[in-house]
């Protein structure tokens, strides 16, 4: 552990507690925030888990789409890698137009959703019809949920691109739920 | 950024509006949580005397009652279903609604930055949407009496298929589902307070203050924010799956060839078990999320109130962590008569003896920290003490029940009732009622009325161990909780009866709150005007003016050279030395 870290942690006597903490305390509370949600979805894996053994569960088919609307989430968080890349450097109009392109590939992924949505029930596949679809929705919402939250603060990026530190942060949770995304989907359909 | 010690001092809003409604100060905000858990503390206080009035004398006739729930008191009887509304939203309210928003929601505010010395939580907006969402949350839970079929009854616990068949109970309809939103509202505004709490608490605090230094009510703050920040999110998916179960077709929680009346439910396959696990993964953790920081108050009064250090200082924070861990994996002694098997039960026994260890090294501690102390009798050591032996008696209760042999017998019965009541009725209040009346003169600026205060005391005392002392033998002579009357089992009848001294005790319990009712506003305007630090204490809200200012601190934040219990240090004048007082050469620091 690093002296800086030391002091952060604040135990011993350093006497420069409170002038310089290690992690900002946006990042922190972020930090706390997403321990949150992996708790909310453990809660979720815990009840797949119980419910999966039961008889009546029957496997709903993983659709084409769903591996598209992967693919674009994906290249999302891709994206957002350059807009910060650019807003570390400070290149305002860039950021801009990168940030669109990664809020785009947001709404991108968002309509896919839906479009599953809709193909499932097309195949006659509702949420009352067995525990595999009533999770798949239900967890697939949840997680479209968090994340038009993160469009709502690419929103406030895009009002304010210079603002580096909140770049960072909703890059952070971005990441967060391409890979908890990624989690649900083998959650769901592969073990 | 800036550092809270550079901040300049903060400007205050003057419009009525932004400086006590819609404030982002952390004291008023504090004070805003308190005085919603009183006045739900006041509903759900009324819900148990109407409880009790049942159980005394069942189906006995109270018409004027009718006027107010037309339907639950139809004819001035108490119909059973409303008997269910009421220890469901009692217990759902005092656990949420009244100790949460006291302990953590007004004292983690109020106490928080001033402790460590920050001049405000580190998110201030979010603190403010924390208590704006606390009280539609709230007005929810009160609304669910008025809508049709009335407010949930599946219990505080809202067990399946209860809670997820709306037709099977009248407040499983509207109220169940009022119930959910309203607890969801409160996670919500919980998780945005803890943030707040552990953020604030790691990083703003003064120069000087180290995490050792901290006064053990922050420690206790800080790590049931914790707890209730990782423990409540698994309830939230919990009451999701719930909420699709009743209105949307699923079966997460309903099992096949469940009847109405005749008709074959839809549903199958789901398992009850399902809920109960997840309810008590958060149920547990919750319990201590409350019951710490009141041990916390009454630790941080105790050296105050007996002018020396209290005993085992690490050993108690290293004893929190431990329960904090442990409280984590104890959850199923909630569930052994559900059917686990056996060798489960056996760990979560195990499990559950753990969790004792650090708890008495806790209670110990506490003890052993009035040994040999000039004790000041005034009412918040009072409690404090009070504190103490509750959590004794409680504790004592536990053992019995963390034994799956022997809670086969006991569980659901009022041994249950007067064990928690002990815990999550007694320790939190009274530790609550300890630190109102010590920190009242830095709320407020003036005293409480000292006479006052120790007739509340004793009458409090004397009222909730004649209540809840009397549920435990209830309970071991087999009298199950939940019921809505006893007149019919013949096992019952020889002590049957003793429900009646336990309701007029319940009824002098609730009488009692009145005094301290009428001495919290009554000193308001009347009492003898606090000094600084009336109490002579060490730790540095008692440097900040009482009440103190937008800000805190002025123009300079305090700077920390010392843990707060330093008291009768040798070689110096006064018995107490300050937390912002420099080492001097002859002494060490700590
Ligand atoms: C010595 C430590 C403790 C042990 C061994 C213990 C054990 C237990 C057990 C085994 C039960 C389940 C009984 C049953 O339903 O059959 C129980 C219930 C309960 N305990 Fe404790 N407990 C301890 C401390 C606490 C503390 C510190 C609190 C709260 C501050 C608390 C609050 C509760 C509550 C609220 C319930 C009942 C919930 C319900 O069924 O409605 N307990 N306890
Ligand atoms: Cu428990």
């Amino acid at each position: 552990m690093s002296h800086a870290q030391n002091q952060w942690i604040g135990f011993g006597d350093s006497e420069h507690t409170g002038e310089r903490p290690v992690v900002d305390a946006h990042r922190l509370g972020l930090w706390f925030f997403l321990a949150t949600v992996v708790m909310l979805f453990a809660g979720f894996t815990s009840a797949i888990l119980v419910r999966r053994t039961s008889a009546d569960w029957q496997a709903i088919p993983l659709l084409p789409l769903l591996r598209w609307n992967t693919l674009v989430l994906l290249a999302s968080s891709v994206t957002f890698e350059r807009v910060r890349t650019l807003a570390r450097r400070s290149q305002r109009k860039q950021v801009r137009t990168w940030l669109a392109v990664t809020a785009l590939l947001g709404v991108l992924f968002l309509a896919g959703q839906i479009g599953a949505w809709e193909q499932y029930r097309v195949l006659g596949l509702f949420l009352s019809s067995n525990p595999h679809s009533s999770f798949f929705y239900i967890l697939s919402g949840v997680h479209g949920a968090h994340l038009a939250g993160g469009l709502l603060g690419l929103g406030y990026l895009l009002a304010r691109p210079g603002r580096v530190g909140a770049v960072n942060l909703c890059a952070t949770y971005w990441h967060f739920l391409g890979g908890l995304w990624l989690y649900l989907l083998v959650m769901l359909f592969v073990v | 950024m800036l550092q809270a010690t550079e901040a300049p001092v903060a400007h205050e809003p003057t419009s009525f509006l932004r400086r006590y409604i819609f404030s982002t100060d952390h004291k008023v905000i504090g004070i805003q949580y308190l005085l919603t858990a009183a006045f739900m503390g006041i509903v759900a206080g009324l819900l148990a005397m109407l409880i009790r009035a049942q159980l005394a004398w069942p189906e006995a006739n109270w018409s004027w009652l009718e006027r107010l729930f037309p339907e639950g008191m139809s004819g001035g009887v108490m119909k059973p279903e409303f008997y269910l509304s009421l220890i469901t939203m009692h217990g759902t309210l005092m656990v949420f609604f009244v100790i949460s928003f006291a302990l953590l929601g007004g004292f983690g505010n109020f106490l928080i930055p001033l402790q460590i010395g920050a001049r405000d939580m580190a998110f201030p907006f979010l603190n403010m949407l924390s208590y704006w969402t606390a009280v539609p949350a709230s007005l929810i839970m009160l609304a669910s009496f008025f809508v049709e079929g009335g407010a949930a009854a599946a219990g505080w616990t809202s067990y399946p298929p209860l809670s997820a068949v709306p037709q099977a109970v009248p407040g499983s309809q509207w109220g169940q589902t009022l119930w959910i939103l309203g607890m969801a509202l409160f996670i919500v505004s919980f998780t945005m307070g803890g943030l707040n709490y552990v953020v604030t608490v790691l990083n703003l605090r003064a120069k000087g203050m180290t995490m050792m230094r901290l006064p053990v009510t922050i420690w206790t703050l800080f790590i049931a924010s914790i707890l209730g920040l990782l423990a409540f999110p698994p309830l939230t998916a919990a009451a999701i799956l719930l909420l699709f179960d009743r209105h949307f077709g699923s079966s997460f929680y309903l099992p096949a060839g469940m009847f109405y009346g005749n008709k074959l439910l839809e549903h199958s396959g789901g398992t009850p078990l399902l809920w109960q696990h997840l309810f008590w993964f958060l149920g547990h953790p919750e319990v201590y999320v409350l019951l710490l920081p009141a041990l916390g108050i009454v630790m941080d009064i105790l050296p105050v109130f007996t002018r020396k250090p209290i005993f085992g200082h690490r050993m108690t924070l290293y004893s929190l962590g431990a329960i904090a861990l442990l409280s984590m994996i104890v959850w199923g002694h909630h569930m052994y008569v559900s059917g686990m098997s056996p060798y489960v039960g056996e760990f979560f026994a195990i499990g559950t003896m753990a969790i004792t260890l650090p708890s008495a090294i806790i209670g110990m501690n506490l003890i052993a920290s009035l040994w040999g102390g000039a004790i000041r009798f005034r009412t918040p050591m009072l409690f404090a003490i009070g504190t103490i032996s509750l959590f004794g008696i409680g504790g004592l209760g536990g053992i019995f029940l963390g034994n799956a042999t022997s809670d086969i017998q006991l569980h659901d019965t009022y041994f249950v009732v007067g064990h928690f009541h002990y815990m999550i009725g007694g320790v939190t209040l009274f530790g609550m009622f300890a630190g109102l009346y010590y920190w009242y003169p830095k709320m407020f600026g003036r005293m409480l009325s000292e006479r006052l205060g120790k007739v509340h005391f004793w009458l409090t005392m004397i009222g909730f161990n004649t209540v809840f002392l009397t549920q435990h033998f209830l309970g071991l002579g087999g009298m199950p909780r939940r019921y809505y009357a006893f007149t019919k089992y013949e096992f019952m009848q020889p002590y049957v009866h003793l429900n009646v001294p336990v309701t007029l005790a319940a009824f002098l319990l609730g009488a009692a709150q009145l005094l301290f009712l009428f001495n919290f506003f009554w000193s308001r305007f009347r009492g003898p005007v606090a000094e600084k630090n009336p109490w002579e204490a060490t730790t540095l809200e008692w440097g900040a003016p009482s009440p103190p200012p937008h800000g805190n601190w002025g123009e300079r934040a305090p700077v920390v050279h010392r843990w707060p219990y330093d008291y009768g240090v040798p070689g110096t004048i006064q018995d107490f030395t300050p937390q912002t007082v420099a080492a001097n050469p002859t002494q060490q620091a700590r």
